[in-house]
């Protein structure tokens, strides 16, 4: 099944409701049915295998992305934020191809080879122009929906390959076709070049719920969007959702259209969910764990979960809300020991999953199992009641001594602290040990003593785990999708050493 | 009839199409109304009509599978038929709303 046919099923059954951007002059379906098959099929005309897009967020990237699959040629979206080097290499992996890139940067991808460039504002006139509108777009047979790069934390990106029935199983098992009541708006704030960005698009249209684009991200623009275009739906990674309420909160402003928010990307400091469970307490919030390689969300905390936890007195319960909640119905998820055998709840281990939405795969590199599984490199445990708890990646896996020791265990310790708001731990070269255990941690207010903190660790975990090394800071080191970069920290304790 | 994964079917007897999201574990004939489906891009036999124990209709963006060859189909545009394979009658799998996520 073609990703294409999710937009062609609702422009078939509402085609006058709008969609795409804002509530006064947005396009309504049929309009941008009509824009992709123009804007695609002019593209296609253009020529190459792959249609990259090179910009910031905005209403063209839902009609490049069906433009793209209507025509039957792959998605590539490039992070705009990368130097200008790393971007040029980057775009000419995707030749043959045709490129749409922002007008005003243009000029930092010139004259790569085997890439036709085109400007934004070119390729939104040609999706208005009904010349390039053919009646029907011939069939094709086309299997790559989406390449998307991964962040490359530990060498050459990586082209995490989306087939068109990976995203197309996610979205029809996960969203009530039409579901979506005529005032729903989502706020999209999340890049394009990331995978959260593209199930945005695909479940928002395949809903039937209006999306609304915040080109770049600042906490003011997000509020001011939201409240202007009464947005019902919003995504956010961590960092974003505590500078939004530091917003709310000094405006005295509050989101009364706001429903839902869901979050995800890293883990959520404990603090900034509880006071975002306080100051709006009339919004579903959401945690959502998934991969690129996952077409997006395998596990959830759903509202329910949310309210449960915080109202909760029992620490089993009320820590859920340092879990990613309970698998999607429609998978099946695993903890597994070094040796490949599945563990039990309570057994920290490696995070692995199966399902018609797991891609698992890179170009020319297939990386999912025979029978299915995929391991996602992500550690992590069960409970008793199957919700999961994600500690980070394994490449961060601190090795002390032959101990393996998981730098998410301990933050999630830390975080329970009242004056630590958030932490990272991260293992530092050491001359005894291999590896010994660092925590930077950012205050609530006043620092607390390290040796508090060194007592809470020991009495949670063992002296093992116990950080020998304590460094504070104003804030961490976040990429823009959420993601700690902890070799940034790293490379500043190395260096200071 | 080869119902391949993305595969598009139309009826012969309505308006109805559907997409072929997992197909059956052995071969067998999608139907509408009781007459096999035709790939999309075929013409459709004249004269067909549905039979009476088979016009239930079919509702769009709705999925429907059969228990015993596990196949399933999602339904792309509405029809008055009813979906079966080799005449049995596909049921309508009730999907489990989830909170919205993206």
């Amino acid at each position: 099944m073609h990703t294409s046919l999710l937009l062609d099923m609702t422009a078939d059954v509402l085609p006058d409701r709008t969609i795409l951007g804002s509530l006064d002059g947005g396009l309504c379906f049929s309009d941008l049915a009509a824009q992709v098959r123009a804007g695609g099929a002019w593209l296609k005309a253009k020529g190459g295998d792959n249609i990259v897009f090179i910009g910031v967020n905005g209403p063209a990237l839902p009609t490049i992305l069906f433009g793209a699959g209507a025509v039957g040629m792959p998605f590539v979206p490039l992070n705009y934020r990368l130097p200008d080097v790393d971007l040029r290499k980057l775009l000419a992996r995707t030749a043959p191809a045709v490129a749409v890139v922002d007008d005003d940067m243009l000029a930092r991808v010139e004259g790569v080879e085997g890439v036709n460039l085109v400007s934004r504002s070119a390729f939104a006139a040609a999706c208005a122009d009904p010349g390039n509108h053919p009646g029907e777009l011939p069939e094709h047979d086309a299997d790559i929906a989406v390449l998307l790069f991964t962040s490359g934390t530990t060498g050459d990106p990586k082209a995490a390959v989306l087939r068109h029935r990976h995203l197309t199983s996610y979205v029809i098992s996960s969203v009530e076709f039409m579901g979506s009541e005529e005032e729903e708006a989502a706020l999209i704030s999340v890049p394009p070049y990331h995978i959260a960005g593209i199930s945005a698009i695909l479940t928002g249209i395949y809903g039937g719920r209006r999306l609304v684009y915040l080109d770049a991200f600042t906490p003011e623009a997000w509020v001011d969007l939201a409240v202007k275009e009464k947005i019902s739906h919003a995504m956010v990674v961590p960092t974003m959702l505590g500078r939004v309420l530091d917003v709310l909160e000094k405006r005295g402003q509050a989101l009364p259209h706001l429903r839902a928010l869901s979050y995800g990307g890293g883990p959520m400091p404990h603090p900034v969910i509880e006071r975002a469970l306080q100051m709006l307490p009339h919004v579903d919030f959401v945690n959502a764990y998934g991969l690129t390689e996952t077409s997006s969300t395998v596990a959830v905390l759903g509202p329910e979960d949310h309210r449960i936890a915080i109202a909760s007195d029992d620490p089993v319960i009320r820590r859920r809300l340092t879990s990613v909640g309970q698998p999607l119905p429609t998978l099946e998820l695993e903890i597994r020991g070094p040796d490949g055998e599945a563990l039990g709840p309570g057994q920290h281990g490696e995070v692995y999953v199966r399902g018609d939405q797991v891609a698992g795969e890179y170009l020319h590199r297939k990386a999912i199992q025979d029978d299915g599984w995929f391991a996602t490199n992500d550690g992590g445990w069960l409970d008793e009641h199957g919700y999961l708890y994600v500690e980070g990646r394994l490449d961060d896996v601190i090795v002390r001594g032959g101990e393996n020791i998981s730098p998410g265990e301990i933050e999630d310790v830390l975080r329970d602290h009242p004056a630590v708001m958030d932490v990272a731990v991260l293992g530092l070269p050491d001359r005894e040990w291999g590896e010994r255990v660092a925590a930077v941690i950012v205050a609530n207010g006043e620092r607390p003593s390290t040796d508090d903190l060194a007592a809470l660790v020991k009495s949670k975990l063992r002296s093992t785990k116990t950080p020998e090394t304590w460094e504070f800071r104003d804030a961490l080191p976040y990429n823009e999708t959420g993601k700690l970069l902890r070799r940034v920290l790293r490379a500043e304790l190395t260096k200071t050493d | 009839m080869e119902l391949k994964p993305g595969s598009r079917w139309k009826s012969a007897v309505c308006t109805a199409e559907a997409v072929v999201v997992r197909p059956p574990k052995t071969p067998g004939d999608l139907q509408c109304g009781g007459h096999p489906m035709v790939p999309l891009a075929a013409e459709k036999p004249a004269g067909l009509t549905a039979a009476a124990d088979m016009s239930g209709g079919v509702a769009v963006g709705k999925r429907y599978f059969d228990e015993e060859s596990g196949m399933e189909v999602l339904a792309s545009k509405p029809g008055t038929g009813s979906l079966a394979l080799d005449g049995r009658p596909l049921q309508l799998r009730e999907a489990k709303a989830l909170p919205s996520s993206d």
